[in-house]
């Protein structure tokens, strides 16, 4: 008797099992399949395992279906910085997997290189990361809820001229990147009325700082602005500037988030205290929806300690679909999804954002934070704000 | 005058920096002739090994050195042993093949194992901040490097050059077979040897951590740098690397310090003039 | 003979096409109808495997290791971009312009390279590739630095066929001209150019007393195989209407050697293959998982050396060779 039973429960769930398959044949329709583009090994993997957290907490948090539609995602590896490659997943994700819309983009090559894809085909492309100015003009139906360079620089010139600095020097890496930062912070100084004193462009792969360090040093300005891409040279360059006295000397050191990031400034010890930065997100941000979302990540990735501007980005991602995909109705395309989105704001962790009607661009608070050690860890704590901020670059 | 005293030291505590890092490197290569792309590999585990121990111990860094040296050591006996080994006699484009292979493979398990993030160690406050002597400011983690320089070219030529072990290798090397004729058993010699140069490589991974960081992709990212130094240096000795670790160190510095726009350029214009001149490297025997 | 240019294979080396030949260079058609879905992968081997073709007549044919292909790929790239952002659209003289500009810049490289022994030779190429990295940085107006150069609106093949986004006109493009290299070097390296090649190869220091210059002829074969590559190059900026600044960079050149020693090097068949295997373990294993996938990709790097010396194609020649013993040996 109990084994004829057990016999129909087998049965019955071979049944079920086979009934799956089917089931979700005639539920793709309502699927929205997501196609995220991410950096998930080599050098910028950790930037890759942040923006999946972000967009996996996300779903977590606000469940896998919007508007009548289930979300499905669909990781693709780009590698890093290598444009082809994340050219050939967008056309994988768009031809063979279907998918409806791309979400992550790290840098502005992978971005670039599949604008033109995402145009001709229709699909939404939301950029989470990739910052050089204005690249949300290479497709109709791209947007960005990340930050751009121009935005989160300017902002650190024009805290440099309030605080009237007499001297100031530029230390950048001699990349695009670099040399956006470079001339936006001279555009947000001047503006201010200030003035850079002396410009060094030092290469990207350099591990050792010290000629360039000892050069600042010999020229004692009253502060130096940075910027290098976040790792062991931001890290390096920081514990430096500490070693080599500038910092006791008086000199004042000014980056962008880059600098302190959340990831990184726990490595620079003692020497990263003091170090004024201007950013989108700073984890230690004040507000009750950026408390939250902390707890949240750090209980779904205590490994991933700790969640930094790309988790929010990517958070954010999935935010602005899920907003639009509320608007359209479930319409995924790339014209409904870039009409429904253009203009639209929410309250994110970083503080308020709003999508530009005009340029499907980012505008947001950046803030100006200072590390320091707070619940016994280095954090960036901010101090003032300008809201409202715009890429600002002309080009 | 002081200034170029200054980029003098730090240029020589930098071309220290990368002998530490490629001396294990011209033991594996440059002694054995075995294209050994993976040397990196075991520097970044001498680093991994000093970082978790002083997060996990609370052992201070100096103290984790000597297991960085040993645990990257073990780890490359025991790779010499199941793979290495078989490898002398191919041909150096597969040797390049699976090194290679091996440090695919090595990224994503130091990936899996350690996370993707930058490791970092708490240097000792002795080894912290700048000393002046005779108006010049030495850093003290750089003088640090120098003599643990000077100790170890120190260390390894007595070995070489006095011991029986050191007999061995050389006899090893120069001929094998002659050597096997010998008694020696060279199988054992070379393991023995891939082992002090892997140990070397973890020593100097641990090191650089300080200034080089450490991270999944270290075996990768700094490649070139340890090719440089020992095939700039020649094959088969260990003073060629010194001098060109340091020759490159001091020009390295001293270009980034006098003329900051050319400084990506000049490490790689200086590589390529000095081989163009000693095609067998500057302390090269001749082929 | 020995045991590295093995019967069956030498005889595929020939330039009159076997049946089997023609079999194999049909199987891309096939792919192209069996699996419709994947031909940006099918682009992507076949623009690789041009310059994994060019590195091979500088490796496996005159024996110079060069970690400095990329820079020439990337100057083929470079060019073909710039051509088409500047007015000039049409991709088949775009595509040979880029391979001339690399050829100029190969002729410039080999007079650096030729001397030395292997080490040497692979340090001052990959020095030269980072020099030219650094230059292309640096000029960020020109190349658009690390944000890549985009905005490569090439003009429909003979005035006809559109660069779609399936990749179908991309694909038929490659096809051909992956073809069409291939051929050429077939022919180059009969030729007694390519013979004497060969007999460099396999012992250089006795070719001067058969009236050959060792040292012009690895030149000429250094800067035929830059240019080659730069039209690899050129195919990468026209099927993708995008160049990056990692097209110039040394890990892209130390993956074309890991394609071709994969492969199996000295043999234009193994370059192919390895190219093929490289490609499709990456994406495969990457889709399976993409965080991890390089493990499996060391492993299976590893395997290749430890059970199939000599590469893919050289393994299957040895294969073929035990197969089919005598019977076919006096051939030669």
């Amino acid at each position: 008797m109990m084994r004829r039973h057990a016999l129909g429960l087998l049965l019955a769930a071979s049944a079920l099992t086979a009934a799956a398959p089917a089931a979700f044949a005639a539920e793709t329709a309502e699927t929205v399949k997501v196609g995220l583009v991410l950096p998930m090994s080599g050098p910028f993997s950790q930037y890759g395992r942040q923006m999946e957290n972000g967009i996996r907490l996300f779903l977590q948090e606000h469940g896998d279906s919007v508007a009548g539609k289930k979300i499905e995602l669909v990781v693709k590896d780009d590698g890093g910085i290598a444009p082809d490659r994340a050219r050939r997943a967008v056309q994988d994700l768009i031809v063979r997997e279907k998918a409806d819309v791309l979400v992550g983009f790290a840098f502005t090559a992978s971005a670039m290189a599949s604008a033109p894809l995402a145009k001709g085909a229709e699909r939404a492309m939301i950029v989470t990361n990739a910052s050089s100015s204005g690249i949300t003009s290479a497709s109709p139906y791209m947007l960005r809820v990340g930050q751009t360079l121009p935005q989160i620089t300017e902002p650190a010139g024009r805290y440099a001229a309030e605080q009237g600095y007499k001297s100031i020097y530029t230390l950048v890496a001699d990349v695009t990147a670099g040399h956006d930062a470079e001339a936006a912070f001279k555009r947000g100084l001047t503006a201010g009325g200030g003035e850079v004193a002396g410009s060094l462009r030092v290469p990207a792969q350099n591990p050792d700082f010290a000629p360039f360090i000892q050069r600042i040093k010999d020229a004692r300005p009253d502060a130096v602005f940075v910027w290098l891409p976040p790792g062991e040279a931001t890290i390096n360059f920081i514990k430096e500037f500490n070693q080599r006295g500038l910092a006791a000397e008086g000199i004042a050191m000014l980056g962008t988030g880059d600098l302190t990031d959340e990831l990184t400034i726990e490595a620079t010890g003692d020497a990263g205290l003091g170090v004024v930065t201007t950013g989108h997100y700073s984890m230690a941000h004040a507000s009750p929806e950026n408390e939250a979302f902390v707890k949240a990540y750090l209980a779904a990735y205590p490994k991933d300690k700790w969640p930094n501007f790309l988790a929010v980005s990517a958070y954010d991602g999935m935010a602005a679909l899920y907003l639009g995909l509320e608007k359209t109705g479930g319409d995924a395309s790339g014209p409904a999804l870039a009409a429904a989105l253009a203009g639209a704001s929410w309250e994110s962790p970083r503080g308020p954002l709003l999508i530009d009607a005009e340029t499907r661009d980012v505008v947001q608070t950046i803030y100006v934070r200072k590390v320091e050690t707070l619940d016994g860890r280095l954090s960036n704590v901010e101090f003032h704000e300008f809201p409202e901020s715009r890429d600002s670059a002309v080009h | 005058m002081t200034s170029v005293i200054g980029v003098l030291f730090d240029g020589l505590a930098y071309g220290s920096l990368l002998f530490l890092v490629a001396v294990g490197l011209s033991i594996t290569m440059g002694l054995m002739n075995f294209i050994n792309l993976a040397h990196g590999a075991f520097a970044m585990i001498g680093g991994y090994f000093s970082v978790w121990l002083t997060q996990k111990t609370g052992l201070p860094f100096l103290a984790t050195l000597p297991f960085a040296f040993f645990g990257a050591g073990l780890a490359g006996l025991a790779a010499e042993r199941l793979l290495f080994q078989r490898l002398y006699k191919a041909s150096h484009l597969d040797q390049v093949l699976f090194t290679v292979g091996f440090v695919f493979s090595s990224i994503a398990a130091a990936h899996y194992f350690f996370g993707a993030g930058q490791q970092f160690v708490s240097t000792p406050g002795f080894l912290q901040g700048q000393l002046r002597v005779a108006g010049v400011d030495l850093g003290k983690y750089r003088l640090f490097l120098i003599a643990v320089v000077i100790l170890l070219t120190i260390a390894l030529h007595l070995m070489f050059a006095k011991t029986r072990f050191g007999a061995q290798v050389r006899a090893s090397v120069d001929n094998q077979d002659a050597a096997a004729g010998l008694g020696v058993n060279v199988g054992l010699v070379f393991s023995l040897c891939f082992a002090l140069g892997s140990g070397l490589a973890g020593l100097g991974g641990a090191l650089g951590v300080e200034v080089l960081g450490l991270d999944p992709t270290f075996p990768l990212k700094y490649m070139v740098y340890f090719l440089l130094v020992v095939v700039v240096g020649g094959a088969g000795s260990l003073r060629g690397p010194l001098i060109a670790a340091l020759i490159l160190g001091v020009f390295d510095v001293a270009g980034k310090y006098f003329i900051p726009q050319a400084g990506a350029f000049i490490i790689y214009v200086l590589m390529i003039a000095l081989l163009l001149a000693f095609p067998s490297g500057l302390g090269g025997r001749r082929a | 003979m020995t045991l590295h240019e093995p019967i069956a294979i030498g005889r595929l080396a020939s330039p009159r096409p076997r049946l089997a030949e023609i079999l194999l260079w049909l199987t891309p058609a096939v792919a192209y109808f069996l699996f419709p879905d994947n031909l940006a992968l099918g682009v992507s081997i076949m623009t690789y495997a041009v310059a994994v073709l060019a590195l091979d007549l500088a490796l496996g044919y005159a024996g110079i290791v060069s970690l400095g292909h990329a820079a020439f790929f990337g100057i083929g790239a470079y060019t073909a971009g710039l051509l088409t952002i500047h007015g000039w659209r049409e991709p088949l003289t775009g595509l040979l312009i880029a391979g001339a500009v690399s050829l100029c810049a190969g002729f410039l490289g080999s007079l650096l390279v030729v001397r030395g022994k292997d080490l040497t030779r692979l340090m001052v190429t990959l020095g030269l590739g980072l020099v030219v990295f650094e230059l292309a940085n640096r000029m960020s107006g020109i190349t658009g630095g690390v944000d890549g150069l985009s905005g490569i609106d090439v003009a429909p093949l003979f005035g006809v066929f559109e660069f779609d986004l399936y990749g179908r006109t991309a694909w038929w493009y490659s096809y051909a001209v992956l073809f069409g290299v291939f051929v050429f070097l077939r022919v180059v390296l009969a030729s007694p150019f390519g013979l004497s090649l060969r007999g460099i190869r396999e012992g250089g220091k006795r070719m001067p007393a058969l009236g050959a210059s060792v040292e012009s002829r690895l030149r000429v074969a250094f800067t035929l195989s830059a240019g080659l590559a730069g039209i690899s190059g050129g195919l990468l900026a026209q099927t993708t209407q995008f160049v990056g600044v990692d097209s110039l960079s040394v890990p892209l050149a130390a993956e074309f050697l890991v394609m071709l020693v994969l492969g199996g090097t000295g043999r234009l068949y193994g370059a192919l293959a390895g190219t093929a295997l490289f490609l499709i373990a990456r994406e495969r294993l990457a889709d399976l998982n993409p965080v991890y996938w390089e493990f499996w990709m060391g492993v299976l790097l590893m395997a290749v050396v430890l059970f199939l010396r000599g590469g893919l194609v050289g393994a299957l020649a040895r294969l073929w060779a035990r197969l089919r013993p005598a019977s076919e040996g006096g051939a030669r």
